[in-house]
């Protein structure tokens, strides 16, 4: 289609081009005559409205700053709440000479150190019409005296502000996380929300745990006032006022007592441990050793205290449950098991003759047992009950790398739980193609053989275990594990979280059946955890680990006295229960704590203990080396 | 000799426009002191981003038609490869992806496509001229919005809707036909509900409060309001230059750059106002002047959008301050604080220039 034949013609090609600017030249004036329209509007007919906004009494608007959310066990117990405390504050655009200002309020109160550094650090982030404390928690007397003598300091004010507060310390602090003053990093972050209006007047925001995760439910609403303010900038009286709408209160699925009794249990040792409901995906008990005072970083940390948690060899500051990660070890086999029975590689009456060793076809290399002499006749219940390393090996190669690991990811392996809680690790489960494309090499037929043992390059978090072990405890069936049980906003109902399905894998009873035996014997006389079971109510399927931290060479012999402490193998232990109806299923990793039927058992054995009767240890069960239970010695174990 | 000198300096300056501009540019600079709290500081800095401004536009002026319509087609190309560069390599500040360091500073290639886009539209359709169809303003269009895509990524509004303004002043100045445009407008409403989905939560914020900035009083609402309260107070003769009370005392947000019309409008009133926009108007008719004087068809169309753009400048700043229109980041010409956006108007004046004296030339040659 030709759109002006007469385009061409050139006079008349001007005129239409002449006719267009006159056209778009009408638009501009009109245009500019709006603008006109609208300064008359405002500076002729609303002129006295305005004048009166801006000379006589200016308005401000002062925000304020919503109570923030409580966190609650799922008792009620509180975890998080808020307080308020008196602060005393300075706004260097109407104090005048600040080094002056504050010098003279160190006359009358006492100022340290560390409070005018934290004044000088805060000065810098803010505008100097704001005000910026110099001290807080003042207590009664200092705030008397200051109010006293209030006159002389113009620009220096009294405020209350809320502060947080964690009454149980350092109980679970990784899972609660805390709050910190908001940094440039965050005020991006809320600016790319757009939730930084929200923001006005809150000096704190959540950092870590439960605090972050949450942190658009548990802060609430900002509300505002606005206020006449004569011509020095005080408030003259308020003329509307929108209160500020307190945050959601979060009630956690975890029980605090229980939550006490599994970080006693640690004593001074490092690990982590989870707990869950298998069918709900509620978790119980989140630990992660050791821990820290949550508190000392609300009104923020100072350098050395802040040093020493960094630099510590026992690195507190890891959330382990979610960014720990450990090598399965033998708490593996459990699902490689599964696999084996549900692709139809091990069908019952499989067994082997396990001669202590296992090797590849044309190969010399032996893959040891960790029983030097070898179990016998080993059938797959059997294989999982005194953790024959040599069947598993064999049953690995027989399902091929693909297989195995396409089953039990199934189980959460490889991927992230889906947990409430910021910065969770995936974990690796190895393949031909992640090996491929991270080290540009083939895979060996004897790598597949030490993942069957959950050695090589398999790694997991603790809540990737928890959460394998609580599929395994309900069918196949993979819950999302969370730790907010029900939300309860300040208007309105409590909202319970729904169970969320993560995936599902069809698991034949009789195969479920032969797994949970294996690992019901596991507690019994003869199992790796036999001392776990002792004097136990309820049934208790489990399966130990262990986890190398340094590599053993071929033929020798590993030796845990000669060892570092820190060198020594991560002890590792898995279980649910009760084992024909399961209520709980737990993953505990202690470091370098040596075996798992031992060191990490006991632990689980308390905490479900706790859950399942209602018993609490008495203190002195703490140490490990003087146990209380009836001495029942544990099998020979890996 | 020194006669001879100016006289050369002056040989492709348009005097009118140069008189309205230097008047414009000391306006600027006493805004600018009062706005920014009495910084020296700042003003001098300002004065040399103008110094630097004039500098580009008088070579601009001296450079002629012929050659920036040789250029037009490199210099989109190039435009555009910055463009991408910047969407892989940029540097993020304040939330968005919109300079390239280029070691020896920083720039900010989306603001060379306001000049680049116009001209290489302009250029297409002065070679389509002798056989015009309705797909060349399809091609035009896609010369628009390729660029302009890449920096609604980054994201930057307000320069986006300068590049698709003056993209489109080229197609309308071409004869993009009526219907067309009414067709347009009704897609447009049809697809707004589209684009809404696309813009980013706080470019959508910023359109609902600018519907009900009450909404908001906290946040992005409070710049509207403190600028209404600004301006309303200023009344007719405004509180004099250093005494606005909403300027003075911190109430004003961005007070020294987009919203630096709220502490013109406090401090010089209604009057003051309206002296700004005859300025803006006299710039404004003189490039239209310019427009209709022009001799070809590339000149017509680049000396008719870039005036239009200029506008779209002045309407747009000063219908966001006063709450006509929502906030986008589009600074006041020659008032605002800043060295990028003054550069690129200066350029336009340039070319404009360049094509009322290269007229007379062209025309005996």
């Amino acid at each position: 289609m030709r759109l002006h034949r007469e385009v061409k013609n050139h006079s008349l090609e001007q005129h239409n081009y002449l006719n267009r600017l006159a056209v778009a030249s009408a638009v501009v004036f009109v245009c500019l005559g709006l603008l006109l329209a609208r300064f008359l509007y405002l500076q002729i007919i609303k002129y006295d409205y305005f004048q009166t906004l801006a000379e006589n009494n200016r308005i401000s608007l002062v925000p304020s700053v919503p109570n923030r959310g409580l966190i609650l066990d799922r008792n009620g117990a509180v975890l998080a709440h808020n307080f308020f405390v008196y602060t005393l504050e300075v706004t260097p655009s109407k104090s005048g000479n600040v080094e002056d200002v504050i010098n003279r309020i160190s006359q009358l109160i006492e100022v340290s150190a560390e409070d005018k550094k934290r004044f000088k650090k805060l000065r810098a982030q803010s505008h100097d019409f704001e005000s910026v404390p110099i001290r807080t928690h003042l207590n009664e007397i200092e705030a008397a005296k200051f109010a006293a003598n209030r006159y002389q300091f113009p620009g220096v004010e009294i405020r209350s502000r809320l502060f947080r507060h964690y009454p149980m310390g350092n109980l679970g602090v990784h899972m609660i996380g805390h709050i910190g003053r908001i940094n440039q990093g965050d005020v991006k972050v809320l600016e790319e929300s757009g939730d930084i209006s929200n923001y006005k007047g809150s000096d704190h925001i959540g950092k870590g745990g439960i605090e972050q995760y949450y942190e658009r439910s548990l802060h609430g609403k900002t509300g505002f006032q606005q206020v006449e303010i004569d011509a020095d900038g005080q408030a003259v009286r308020v003329l509307a006022n929108t209160p500020p709408v307190p945050g959601d209160n979060l009630t956690l699925s975890v029980d605090a007592k229980m939550q006490e009794i599994a970080e006693t249990a640690f004593g001074n040792r490092r690990g982590a441990l989870v707990a869950m409901d298998p069918k709900t995906g509620e978790v119980l008990s989140y630990v992660s050793m050791p821990t820290f005072d949550p508190n000392l970083f609300v009104d923020g940390i100072d350098a050395d205290t802040w040093k020493s948690l960094n630099g510590s060899l026992d690195r507190p500051l890891i959330n382990r449950p979610i960014r720990g990660i450990y090598p399965p070890g033998s708490t593996f086999k459990p699902f490689v098991a599964m696999a084996g029975l549900e692709e139809g590689k091990r069908t019952p009456p499989f067994s082997i003759a396990d001669p202590g060793f296992y090797a590849l076809a044309g190969s010399a290399h032996r893959y040891r047992d960790w029983k030097p002499e070898g179990h016998g006749s080993v059938d797959m219940q059997k294989a999982i009950t005194v953790s024959c390393d040599t069947f598993f090996y064999g049953l690995a190669l027989d399902l091929g790398i693909d297989k195995l690991t396409g089953f039990v990811r199934h189980f959460g392996f490889g991927k992230k739980t889906g947990i409430d809680l910021e910065g969770e690790m995936g974990g690796l489960l190895p393949t031909p193609e992640w090996k491929y494309k991270r080290w540009k090499q083939k895979w060996f037929p004897g790598e597949t053989v030490i993942v069957g043992i959950g050695q090589g390059y398999t790694l997991v978090t603790p809540m990737q275990l928890a959460q394998a072990v609580s599929t395994l405890a309900n069918n196949g069936v993979a819950m999302r594990p969370h730790l907010v049980k029900s939300i309860q906003p300040y208007h309105g109902q409590a909202q319970q979280v729904p169970p969320v399905k993560m995936d599902e894998v069809a698991l034949n009873p009789n195969n479920v059946a032969i797994v949970r035996a294996g690992m019901v014997n596991v507690t019994q006389p003869g199992g790796t955890a036999a001392s776990v079971g002792a004097g136990s109510s309820y049934s208790i399927a489990a399966k130990t680990g262990t986890a190398q931290v340094v590599g053993i060479k071929q033929g020798a012999k590993y030796n845990a006295g000669a060892l570092d402490e820190r060198h020594r193998d991560h002890a590792l232990f898995v279980a649910y229960a009760p084992a024909e109806d399961p209520k709980i299923a737990v993953a505990v990793i202690v470091e370098n704590g040596g075996h798992g039927g031992s060191a990490a058992g006991p632990i689980a054995r308390k905490v479900m203990d706790y859950y399942l009767l209602g018993k609490v240890p008495n203190a002195e069960v703490v140490d490990p080396k003087k146990p209380s239970e009836p001495p029942v010695e544990d099998g020979p174990h890996d | 000799m020194i006669d001879e000198i100016l006289a050369y300096l002056a040989r492709r300056v348009d005097s009118f426009l140069m008189g309205c501009i230097a008047f414009a540019c000391m306006v600027g600079l006493f805004v600018l002191f009062s706005a920014s709290g009495g910084s020296f500081e700042r003003v001098f800095s300002q004065f040399m981003n103008i110094v630097a401004a004039l500098v580009i536009m008088w070579l601009a002026a001296n450079t002629s038609t012929h050659y920036l319509e040789r250029i037009a087609l490199p210099l989109y190309v190039f435009g555009l490869v910055l463009l991408i560069a910047v969407a892989l390599f940029g540097e993020i500040s304040h939330g968005a992806r919109r300079w390239l360091n280029i070691g020896v500073g920083r720039i900010q290639p989306s603001e060379l496509m306001k000049i680049a886009v116009p001209m290489m539209v302009a250029w297409y359709f002065s070679k389509r001229e002798e056989s015009l169809r309705w797909s060349d303003y399809l091609v035009g269009a896609l010369l628009v919005f390729v660029p302009v895509g890449l920096v609604m990524k980054q994201p930057d509004l307000g320069t986006a809707l300068l590049i698709v303004a003056s993209g489109f002043y080229v197609l309308f100045l071409a004869g993009l036909s009526w219907k067309l445009l009414a067709g347009g407008a009704i897609s447009f409403a049809v697809l707004a509900p589209v684009f809404w989905s696309l813009l980013h939560d706080y470019q959508r914020k910023r359109i609902e409060i600018l519907l009900d900035p009450s909404q908001d009083p906290l946040g992005a609402g409070y710049h509207t309001i403190q600028a209404s309260i600004a301006l309303g107070s200023g009344g007719i003769a405004g509180k004099g230059w250093l005494n606005g009370t909403q300027s003075q005392l911190d109430f004003l947000p961005e007070r020294t750059t987009d919203f630096i019309f709220a502490v013109f409008g406090e401090e010089f009133g209604l009057l003051g106002n309206i002296l700004l926009l005859v300025l803006f108007g006299l710039l404004i008719s003189r490039g239209l002047y310019i427009a209709a004087q022009a001799q070809n068809t590339f000149t017509r169309l680049l000396a008719g959008s870039i005036t239009l753009t200029f506008f779209t400048y002045v309407f747009v700043n000063i219908g966001m301050v006063s709450g006509i229109l929502p906030v986008v980041g589009v600074p006041l010409p020659f008032i605002s604080y800043g060295g990028t956006s003054l550069v690129t108007v200066l350029l336009g004046f340039g070319i404009l220039m360049s094509i009322q004296t290269h007229k007379t030339l062209m025309s005996t040659s």
